[in-house]
């Protein structure tokens, strides 16, 4: 049982990270379909630079920085150069499994530096709840970390309040004086270390390895996570989990062998995803009042 | 009621000064030489008729523009404006014709991102609720903006403005959302703000409120100046002369015309709201007979937009009889099989409803016309060239004019547009007409045409349904009008019989079911 | 100074022809460093990649092998794409498309007859249709954005496809290998001559100058146009956006499971776990590449043909990952999107707020 939590908590987390940083941006009002590409980007950067200099640290930083670095081209391309944000997105996530494939070449099967979990005397080696609460690697507390500070940040501050009003009605917040580009960088820069970040922890801590395209959908959902989440940073840690629960279902009733073909099983957090999007998508009032109304649409100010 | 004279002491420089303002959009100018001087406490005029560079001059006042050539002086210093938020700082405020708002926010969180400095949104609202009480204007801070009507979204506008402590509050046509009841409110605490010592600008083409309100007036016309004015001195044909000149086709006198069969019949038509923001409709009853213009008049945001769609078909009725064309059940039918039976329609928006903004014309001719009878269109097979031909025609009829021969729609000022689109379905001959805002943010020019178009078509037999928010527009045009609020329609009475004042209350609701009313009269209370 | 840009009055005829030409050669450009920090010869590398491939009748063959299905599914995705519904899931489509028609010959294995192949394309390209309208059903019925819908099925169908050629339907003669019987005589696709070249590059040639003649002259091709670009104008005109989600999907989803069935019962000949080296996702570039036009999508096959083919000569003459494709793929994506810009924007040079100086640069520019 203590098992099960444990792996939930780490299935949860890069789920958590990345939908984090993608809620921001999509407040903002852009819709950045590049999270696989940026998530998978930093996983191979922090596995490299974790090897190459043998300290976690680098590789966390460098997980951050490869993802900033395609938030930064997928910045470029929609708010200043104004391409299609549908079409960059994928032209990013493709771009992404791609260059990471190549970079990754010579890394896989080579074993990788581990992400330890922390241990607080007396607290971590209390009974049951001892290694679940006390017990996880740095990342996970981070990830709870992030949660609070974008629901506070968001909610109960100016800068907050200024992403809101950019992503709900760019056109007003141009006509105040806001710099509406500017906030878009920043906030797309914001999702690319968030997903840089969740990318590291795959490769980090989830598995000390790097394997091909080792994201394996998660950045998509990710992004059918924001949608679920109605855009609220407490819905989305309380999404993760449960994603994070079904993904790790699948595995641990195979190893039941109770002889449900393992395909099915690997199926179904992809089946889980359209159901929760038919969901919450179904009840229009509740998306059509949530969501940045701006989302999506480029911002070409009248000169 | 004659206006006080405005007392200034002859020492003092103006508040705000500009002289020799000019911009240029290429080879456009937009203002051309403009000069005037606005004193404290002063309420004045900018006075002009669309596309004269009011908005222009005052958006070069408030630093969203940069004027190609003049200076600007406050307070008898030369300055410059670099940017909205260095004309808040020196105490220039403004209320735009287009609101800055922001639907899924609050009123508080609304004027705390306008206001600079730490966010505290509780004595902010405090402040607020106390401000806009004191100036007649009230405001619940905790209230989503989504959920205000457009002369409560107004006020946030103001009441922004008015917690900056400005010196000159500047106001783009304010009354063209509101009643007439809520307007004099308007001029009340312009009024109170004035005698303050605030100054007010004051842009308008309206002539009897520059009567009622201004001081001085100055008057724009394809933007230069033709002249300063005390309104009071001016009658409301004097002001026309100047704001227009002589190049105004005149309407002609309308005969009453031959009232005939029922066109169009609306029935107890109900319909849900157009989103978590819409007006839903309730129980209209409307009949509109060959050879008559009636109109509904009503302020923006009152459920014009899901009546139009109801009649045109874009949304279903609610029952089958709900609307009938010439005795036919259509509630039911799509808006091909409307037009079919002889229907035309001209909705609000031209660009991206009326007219695809990127396609040519002979492409936006096809859009509601390849069924109707043209030959545009052959076993599935478009004949461009047909498209073509009639684009031209309607082009030529209308006088829209173009810089090439088949532009694209977006290419088209506003006045030619909209000529074009009201054109495109006149050219038909429908028998029935269901055109909303016929003329808004159009020259005067192609206004005039369009109306007489419309006359002429209501002179020719055909029946007219014309939705407006422009009473001076409907008192020119309408046989009959009814008043549209919160989604239900008034009875349409001839245009003799009802007053402005009438028309202001039916626009306030007076016309509403009871238990409607008690929650109007509460929340304008 | 700033640089901005500004909308221009009408779209350039100019760019729209240049634009893909541009985002070709800089792709290149950018090819060539990328192979010079692999510590290549930036020339050679650049050679094998682009020029080696069309350089014989084997690789031209084989060009025409692979363009075929790029093809087939680009034009299906430039329509949907135009009327702005964005089905991602084409690999899913083609997936589900080759499962239904393999189906044929799996269960009736000994039947022969031409009726066979044109069973197998037709439930090849049912199949993929009826796929594609799960998004469209999700998509109109609950609103569920198709992007993710059509995605997450791709990995439902790859694991499906998965599961049948390990498990129910593998040749019980093939030693446990995990792949199905060997298709043969009429459930194999005709080539022409002893070639590799089947009748699937027909059918994509033939269905990109159908949609070519639908887009631009009938009525249908004009809804499409109209929802993608102005829906509430589409409606004012009459359309509906549900038909529309609907043809566009069951129409894309329709030829990539053609196309699949084509890939299966062509170059193949049997199922296995892995259906195509990625053709659907390869068919978005596609799309772009060809200005969502079904003429342009012909050229635009072609183009990224080459790039496979070139991907797998350069892994075997240079030893350079086949991974280098996908970047390639990418990059060229992101070119495309960036030249398109400026056929819709003009870029200016801007002075600051002074007004004497704009009005200078101004009267320069002769404005």
């Amino acid at each position: 049982m203590e098992a099960i939590i444990l792996t939930i908590i780490t299935a949860a987390t890069p789920l958590l990270l990345a939908a984090m940083g993608e809620l921001v941006v999509e407040r903002s009002g852009v819709l950045n379909l590049g999270v696989e590409g940026m998530m998978v980007v930093g996983a191979v950067c922090a596995f490299g630079a974790a090897l190459g200099t043998g300290s976690i640290v680098f590789g966390i930083l460098a997980g951050i920085a490869g993802g900033m670095l395609m938030g930064l081209l997928f910045a470029i391309m929609t708010q200043t150069f104004l391409s299609n944000q549908v079409a960059t997105g994928l032209a990013l996530t493709l771009l992404g499994l791609g260059v990471s494939g190549l970079i990754g070449e010579s890394f896989v099967g080579q074993p990788g530096v581990k992400l330890g979990q922390i241990h607080i005397p007396l607290l971590s080696d209390l009974p049951v709840i001892g290694r679940i609460v006390f017990g996880q690697d740095v990342l996970v507390y981070g990830s709870f970390a992030l949660m609070i500070a974008t629901s506070y940040v968001l909610f109960k501050t100016r800068t907050g309040l200024i992403v809101r009003a950019v992503g709900g009605n760019h056109h007003s917040a141009h006509a105040l004086g806001y710099n509406v580009v500017g906030v878009r960088y920043a906030a797309i820069l914001f999702g690319g270390a968030c997903s840089g970040l969740a990318g590291a922890y795959l490769s980090l801590a989830y598995t000390p390895q790097w394997v091909e395209n080792m994201t394996a959908g998660r950045g998509w959902i990710a992004l059918a996570l924001v949608v679920f989440a109605s855009w609220m940073p407490v819905r989305v840690m309380i999404g993760a989990y449960l994603f994070g629960t079904v993904w790790i279902m699948g595995l641990f009733v195979q190893a039941m062998g109770y002889g449900i073909p393992s395909q099915l099983l690997s199926s179904l957090p992809y089946l889980v995803t359209i159901a929760a999007l038919v969901i919450i998508s179904g009840n229009r009032t509740l998306t059509k009042i949530n969501s940045p109304a701006m989302i999506g649409q480029p911002f070409v100010p009248d000169r | 009621m004659p206006k006080a004279p405005h007392k200034q002491s002859t020492n003092e420089a103006p508040l705000l000064e500009v002289q020799h303002i000019t911009k240029m959009y290429g080879d456009l100018a937009a203002n051309s030489d403009v000069s005037l001087a606005i004193s404290k406490g002063e309420i004045h005029a900018l006075l002009g008729e669309n596309g004269a560079g009011k908005s222009t001059l005052v958006k070069v006042i408030y630093g969203s523009l940069q004027p190609t050539l003049g200076e600007i002086y406050w307070q008898g210093e030369k300055i410059t404006i670099t940017n909205p938020a260095a004309a808040r700082e020196l105490g220039i405020g403004m209320v735009f014709q287009h609101f800055s708002l922001f639907d899924a926010l609050t009123v508080a969180e609304n004027i705390a991102l306008a206001l600079p400095g730490k966010l505290d949104l509780a004595t902010l609202s405090d402040k607020i609720s106390t401000v806009s009480r004191d100036y007649g204007l009230p405001l619940e801070p905790t209230a989503h903006v989504a959920d205000l009507s457009v002369g409560e979204r107004q006020r946030i506008e103001i009441v922004r403005c008015l917690l900056q402590e400005p010196k000159l509050l500047i106001m783009d046509e304010p009354t063209a959302v509101l009643t007439p009841q809520e307007a004099e409110q308007l001029f009340l605490t312009l009024d109170r703000l004035a005698s303050e010592g605030c100054a007010v600008l004051y842009i308008s083409h309206r002539l009897e409120e520059i009567k009622r309100l201004c001081h001085n007036a100055t008057i724009l016309r394809h933007g230069k100046v033709v002249g300063h004015v005390d309104p009071q001195k001016e009658t409301a044909n004097s002001l026309a002369n100047l704001m227009v000149g002589s190049d105004i086709h005149t309407i002609g006198s309308r005969t009453a015309n031959v009232r005939g069969e029922v066109v169009l019949a609306i029935n107890d038509l109900s319909a849900p709201p157009d989103g978590p923001f819409g007006v839903a409709l309730k129980d209209v009853n409307l009949d509109v007979h060959s050879g008559e213009i009636v109109a509904v008049a009503g302020v923006a945001g009152n459920g014009q937009g899901e009546f139009f769609d109801a009649i045109s078909g874009e949304r279903a009725g609610n029952t089958p009889q709900a609307v009938k064309i010439n005795g036919n059940d259509v509630g039911n039918l799509g808006i091909v099989a409307r037009r079919k039976m002889g229907a035309a329609f001209v909705p609000e928006e031209r660009l991206g409803h009326g007219a695809v903004p990127e396609f040519s014309l002979s492409d936006n001719v096809i859009l509601t016309r390849y069924a109707t009878g043209d030959a545009i269109v052959a076993s599935g097979v478009i004949d461009n060239t047909v498209a073509n031909d009639i684009q031209i025609r309607v082009s030529d009829d209308f006088d829209v004019r173009k810089g090439v021969p088949n532009p694209e729609a977006r290419s088209l000022s506003g006045g030619n547009l909209q000529k074009f689109v009201v054109g495109r379905e006149l050219d038909r001959e429908p028998v029935l007409m269901v055109i909303n805002q016929p003329t808004w943010g159009v020259d005067a020019g192609a206004a005039a045409l369009i109306r007489q178009a419309l006359i002429d078509l209501a002179g020719r037999g055909a029946a007219i349904l014309l939705i407006s928010q422009d009473l001076d527009e409907i008192f020119e045009t309408a046989d009959r009008i009814a008043v549209i609020s919160r989604g239900q329609l008034s009875d349409a009475r001839p245009s003799g019989d009802l007053t402005l004042e009438e028309i202001g209350l039916m626009m306030a609701g007076a016309h509403e079911k009871s238990d409607d009313k008690e929650n109007s009269e509460a929340v304008s209370a | 100074m700033k640089i901005i840009l500004e909308k221009r009055p009408f779209k350039s005829k100019k760019m729209a022809l240049l634009s893909p030409l541009l985002a070709i050669g800089l792709t290149v450009f950018f090819g060539g460093i990328i192979f010079a920090m692999l510590g290549l010869n930036p020339f050679r590398a650049l050679y094998v990649y682009f020029i080696e491939p069309v350089t014989s009748w084997w690789s031209i063959e084989e060009l025409i092998v692979k363009a075929a299905p790029l093809i087939l599914i680009g034009v299906g995705l430039a329509i949907c794409f135009e009327a702005k519904v964005w089905n991602i899931g084409a690999e899913g489509q083609l997936t589900m498309g080759a499962l239904a028609g393999s189906m044929i010959p799996i269960f009736f294995t000994g039947w022969q007859s031409p009726l066979v192949l044109v069973a197998m394309l037709v439930l090849g390209a049912l199949g993929g249709a009826l796929f594609g309208a799960i998004p469209a059903f999700l998509k109109t019925r609950f609103n569920a954005n198709e992007i993710l819908t059509s995605l997450m099925l791709v990995y439902v169908a790859q694991l499906l496809a998965d599961w049948l050629v390990r498990g129910p339907w593998r040749d019980p003669g093939g030693f446990n290998f995990p792949k199905s019987v060997t298709f043969e005589g009429w459930q194999v696709l005709p080539t022409f001559g002893d070639g590799r070249v089947h009748i699937g590059a027909i059918l994509a040639v033939v269905a990109a100058l159908v949609l070519a003649f639908m887009m631009a002259k009938t009525l249908k091709g004009f809804e499409i146009r109209i929802m993608g670009n102005a829906p509430r104008a589409g409606m004012f005109s009459g359309f509906s956006p549900k038909k529309t989600i609907w043809f566009s999907m069951l129409l894309s989803g329709g030829l990539a499971g053609l196309a699949g069935i084509c890939e299966i019962a062509g170059p193949s000949g049997h199922l296995q776990p892995s259906i195509s080296p990625g053709y659907g996702f390869t068919a978005i570039i596609v799309a772009f590449l060809g200005r969502l036009n079904p003429i342009g999508v012909i050229f635009a096959g072609v183009m990224l043909a080459i790039s496979y083919l070139g991907g797998e000569a350069a892994q075997i003459d240079l030893g350079v990952s086949a991974r280098i494709s996908q970047v390639f793929q990418g990059m060229l994506l992101f070119f495309i999107l960036a030249c398109d810009t400026l056929i819709i924007y003009r870029i200016r040079l801007m002075a600051g707020s002074d007004p004497k100086t704009t009005r200078k640069i101004m009267a320069e520019a002769g404005d």
